[in-house]
């Protein structure tokens, strides 16, 4: 029954929660400093370690009597979340270091679990996998949310969190029990063999799709319910890591779910696809125009960029799919280069998030001036870089299946969110220089630096990515 | 003549190398940025002599493709490049201006000398890539890669009213492009490729081509700039630093022109033919009401920027009457456009190095005191009016020629057009070169210096040899031009017939 090759393939999640549960109990051994950078660095092993295992996976691979599978796409995405949390991770060492009187170890095991959790996510076939691996993810995450304990601010952000994620799961597992009640199981290929595209059986599926898509894990609608407060109270390296493994993970998600388990009624659910795109990239292009805070003004963009890939997912084929994960891996370079600006910008040891501190940085720091104008126009999706291709190839698909109107509305608020981008590198290289920040710290630079050069370079060679995706694409069809 | 070595891509890419030399450059002092001025210089002479290469290898006597380079790049998008008798007088148009406004811009631009000069030489590439691109991703690539580079250079390097003008720039223009791209996209899906001489050849169904037309036209129309879309000009034009505007007006408003030869008219023939009418009659009303707001201007630059809008009217005239000469008479005007109102943006730039300031009233009676000047203004402000022996004349003759065939109206109006420039041209001129000097502050003002005068004389040989001799541009895009008209009229029949086909 349990043979290597599944062994094999569960490698990764294996790995991961053995890895934390290790370093929980290394952890409490003693709570100096240093023991702190020693978990985190041994935490940072662990995620390499399991990407390594999940790199070097093959074929498909379904176990757990169909509830859990192992594919192409489940290693792509499984790949860009672990990169995503590693980058997030060690980007925040200087930040505990310098703020909050050194690293916790409770951080980076916290993070270690969200990751498995974000793991079975992606891997869930079948309903109940799919809750598990949300819960065990989310459970993480709330924590992680509230994790300036001192700060009321920080524990009011944790608690709202936290009031939404249980609203949501609530409402995912009413879902789910509907498709259960339908079609009489939870695993996703029988779904897909019971679901017609007729009668109830559509209600409970749209149900579905629309309660995955609910509070907390999408955006547009976590924004409007207290997003304001929470993302400002986050420390920076929590909203660093927010800003891109978990969004990976519930992307990866939802695509899995509307692709694997509802193909027959693609025409019902495309409709709430394309309202949860248009929604998404009209809030992240509006609402960002007037925030004056960066780490804010991030936050809609962030909206925004789902918004792009969700474009991506309402055609339903392939190609479509293709280009969304294209879009995460690529909004996964530009996020983690932009957040580790964000974390570098101190001023006499103390955080600056206006963005109007920026101006004239171009002339106190040129480099790092540099690379962020270069983010800032991939975020916009200006050609050369390589923002442009993330969005070119969803929209390449949504043109193919007709979504002729979605593919304008799009195009067209991609000018307005061009704007805010803009107008920050107006800030740095037209106005006049104020005084200059701390220099970087190395890591920082160094994640700076590589996504700048890997969103300018882009170009020259796209094609194994692309090409990665398309595989990756394929095996969910 | 083919090479052993990819010569378009050394074209394309050399400015970069450069650009990349300065970048490696270290320090912030005074010899730091005479070496990136010079790295600059040299760069672009080099690129311009090598283009000129491909001037003398390049043949007439073909409407195919020449020294065309094909790569793998990303699955059906290739890397994919060439030459036509309609692209290769761009490449070296755009060759030829940039060393002179490199030269021009050695003493006008003294803060952050480096990061100009990498914007230029990056911007060349760009504009030379979107030449020379044969795939249609390729060229969307270089199209609108090229809005970085001039949003910065205007931004940082412009007047007072520098960022508004940059914002408008870019945004008006991203737009545009954007729904090209969509119709790109669709293009891809319809034809099953993006590779530019398959698709010139490809039938498109009559009812997407209107659509796909009017997505192109959305964006050349803003790029060229059309009236009504034009409105982002005069203020680049009026904030850009005098580089940034001979380059504007010089290569990039080209760039919409070479969008309807290159694609507009060969992919969509039966759209062109039908919407041709509105394009005469946008062309008619832009060359009429621009005139008439150019006279009305108390700004240089704004006023040789509503000229330049009148002066593409007269293009897009030319090339939607699909006529022999209405056509090379728009790809001539074209050119001799980029070398005109290059010459008189460096005119306004000469004054305005020394007065900061290009308001009309400043100035007046300069021939006491500049008697150089005002000879080199007179000449490019006579090629502007299209005045017989320079090279204005002659593209605004074959336009009009060409346009008369096709519709008188069209003709008459647009004459007017000509009148009228006399009119603020001449009058512009009247009003900063004649008459006494009445401002106290133009009593010291200096006549052109030897670098001035180096950047101009070139401009002014170019004007008045290809105004009594048109024959090296005409024939080089002759054969390709006459291909273009041919299967343009092979499509039309083809349509006609199917419809009778048709019909019961």
């Amino acid at each position: 029954m349990f043979d290597q090759a599944h062994l094999l393939a569960i490698l990764p999640e294996i790995t991961l929660a053995v890895g934390a549960m290790a370093l929980l109990m290394v952890g409490v051994g003693g709570r100096d400093e240093e023991r702190g950078e020693l978990v985190l660095w041994l935490a940072v092993a662990v995620l390499v370690l399991a990407g390594i295992f999940v790199a070097t996976g093959e074929g498909t691979v379904t176990l757990f009597t169909g509830s859990f599978i192992v594919d192409p796409y489940a290693r792509m995405l499984k790949l860009l979340a672990l990169v995503g949390a590693t980058v997030a991770l060690i980007m925040s060492l200087t930040y505990w270091r310098d703020t909050d009187g050194g690293v916790k170890f409770e951080y980076p095991v916290l993070l270690l679990f969200a990751a498995t959790g974000m793991l079975m996510m992606i891997s869930a076939y079948d309903l109940i996998a799919l809750y598990v691996g949300l819960e065990l993810q989310s459970l993480a995450l709330y924590v992680v949310a509230a994790f300036k304990r001192d700060s009321a601010r920080s524990s009011e952000a944790g608690l709202k969190y936290f009031v939404l994620g249980a609203l949501s799961s609530g409402m995912l597992l009413y879902g789910a029990s509907l498709v259960y009640g339908f079609t009489g199981s939870t695993e996703f290929a029988q779904i897909a063999g019971a679901v017609q595209p007729s009668g109830a059986n559509l209600g409970s599926s749209v149900w579905c799709s629309c309660s995955q898509a609910s509070p907390s894990r999408f955006p547009p609608c976590r924004s409007i319910c207290g997003r304001r407060t929470s993302m400002r109270a986050r420390p920076t390296p929590v909203a660093a890591f927010f800003a891109a493994a978990p969004k990976i993970a519930a992307m990866a998600l939802l695509v899995r779910v509307v692709i694997s388990a509802f193909p027959a009624v693609t025409t019902e659910w495309q409709q709430i696809v394309i309202f949860l795109a248009i929604a998404s990239m009209a809030l992240g292009s509006f609402a960002a125009i007037g925030q004056r805070n960066i780490k804010r003004l991030m936050a809609y963009s962030s909206i925004g960029h789902m918004g792009y890939a969700l474009v991506g997912l309402a055609p339903g084929t392939a190609e479509g799919v293709q280009g969304v994960i294209v879009y995460l891996a690529i909004y996964l370079v530009m996020t983690s280069g932009t957040f580790a600006f964000i974390l570098s910008l101190r001023r006499d040891g103390k955080m600056v998030e206006e963005i109007s501190q920026l101006s004239g940085l171009s002339r106190t720091s040129p480099l790092m001036a540099l690379m962020l104008a270069i983010l800032l126009f991939s975020l916009a999706g200006i050609p050369p870089l390589a923002g442009f291709f993330a969005k070119f190839y969803v929209f390449l698909a949504a043109i193919e299946s007709g979504l002729y109107a979605l593919a304008v509305i799009g195009v067209l608020l991609s000018v307005v969110g061009a704007f805010y981008y803009l107008r920050i590198v107006k800030i740095m290289y037209f106005d006049e220089p104020v005084e200059s920040f701390e220099p970087m710290p190395r890591i920082l630079a160094a994640v700076l630096g590589t996504s700048g050069v890997l969103i300018l370079f882009f170009f020259i060679y796209p094609a194994p990515l692309v090409a990665a995706a398309g595989v990756a694409a394929k095996s969910l069809f | 003549m083919s090479y052993g070595w990819p010569i378009l891509s050394t074209v394309t890419f050399l400015p970069l190398v450069g650009a990349l030399l300065i970048f490696a450059l270290r320090g912030n002092d005074e010899s730091t940025y005479r070496n990136a001025r010079y790295i600059a210089l040299w760069t672009t002479l080099i690129t311009f002599a090598i283009s000129l290469l491909l001037w003398r290898d390049f043949d007439p006597a073909t409407a195919q493709f020449q020294f065309v380079e094909l790569r793998p790049w990303l699955g059906p998008i290739t890397f994919h490049m060439g030459l036509d008798g309609i692209s290769m007088p761009f490449v070296v148009l755009t060759t030829l201006l940039m060393p002179l406004t490199v030269l021009s811009s050695f003493g006008a631009i003294k803060v952050r000398v480096k990061e100009f000069m990498i914007a230029f030489l990056v911007l060349e590439t760009l504009m030379l890539g979107v030449f020379c691109s044969l795939d249609l991703v390729m060229f969307y690539l270089f199209f609108e890669g090229g809005l970085i580079p001039m949003f910065l250079i205007i931004g940082i390097w412009g007047g007072p009213r520098r960022v508004y003008s940059s914002f408008k720039f870019f945004l008006y223009t991203l737009a545009g492009s954007l729904l090209m791209l969509l119709a790109i996209m669709a293009i891809y899906w319809e034809a099953g490729t993006t590779n530019i001489p398959a698709l010139l050849t490809h039938d498109f169904p009559p009812e997407m081509q209107t659509w796909l037309w009017f997505a192109f036209l959305a964006s050349f129309a803003v790029k060229l700039p059309m009236w009504p879309v034009h409105t982002w000009l005069p203020d680049a034009h009026v904030e850009a630093p005098t580089a940034g505007s001979v380059i504007l007006a010089g290569v990039l408003l080209k760039l919409g022109g070479y969008g309807f030869l290159r694609f507009s008219i060969p992919m969509f023939p039966l759209a062109s033919a039908e919407f041709a009418p509105l394009i005469f009659a946008l062309s008619v009303i832009a060359i009429i009401y621009t005139s008439l707001v150019a006279l009305a201007q108390t700004d240089m630059k704004k006023l040789i920027a509503y000229s330049s809008v009148a002066h593409m009217g007269f293009v897009t005239i030319g090339i939607f009457t699909l006529t022999m000469q209405g056509l090379q008479g728009g790809i001539f005007l074209m050119l001799s456009h980029g070398i005109v109102s290059a010459g008189l943006f460096l005119c306004v730039g000469v004054v305005y190095d020394r007065m900061h300031t290009h308001k009309i009233d400043v100035f007046s009676g300069l021939v006491n005191r500049m008697p150089l000047y005002a000879a080199v203004f007179m000449i490019f402000t006579l090629a502007n009016v299209g005045l017989p022996g320079t090279s204005g004349f002659v593209g605004e003759f074959l336009t009009l020629l060409g346009a008369f065939e096709v519709n008188t109206w069209v003709a008459l109006f647009a004459t007017t057009g000509i009148i009228l420039s006399a009119g603020y041209a001449l009058w512009l001129y009247r009003r900063i070169i004649f008459g006494t000097i009445t401002n106290p502050a133009l009593k010291a003002i200096k006549d052109l210096s030897w670098r001035e005068v180096a950047v101009m004389v070139p401009l002014i040989l170019i004007t008045i040899f290809f105004g009594f001799h048109p024959n090296p541009i005409l024939d080089v895009s002759a054969v390709s031009v006459e291909a273009l008209i041919s299967d343009f009229k092979a499509s039309l029949a083809a349509a006609e017939q199917a419809r009778f086909a048709l019909a019961p």
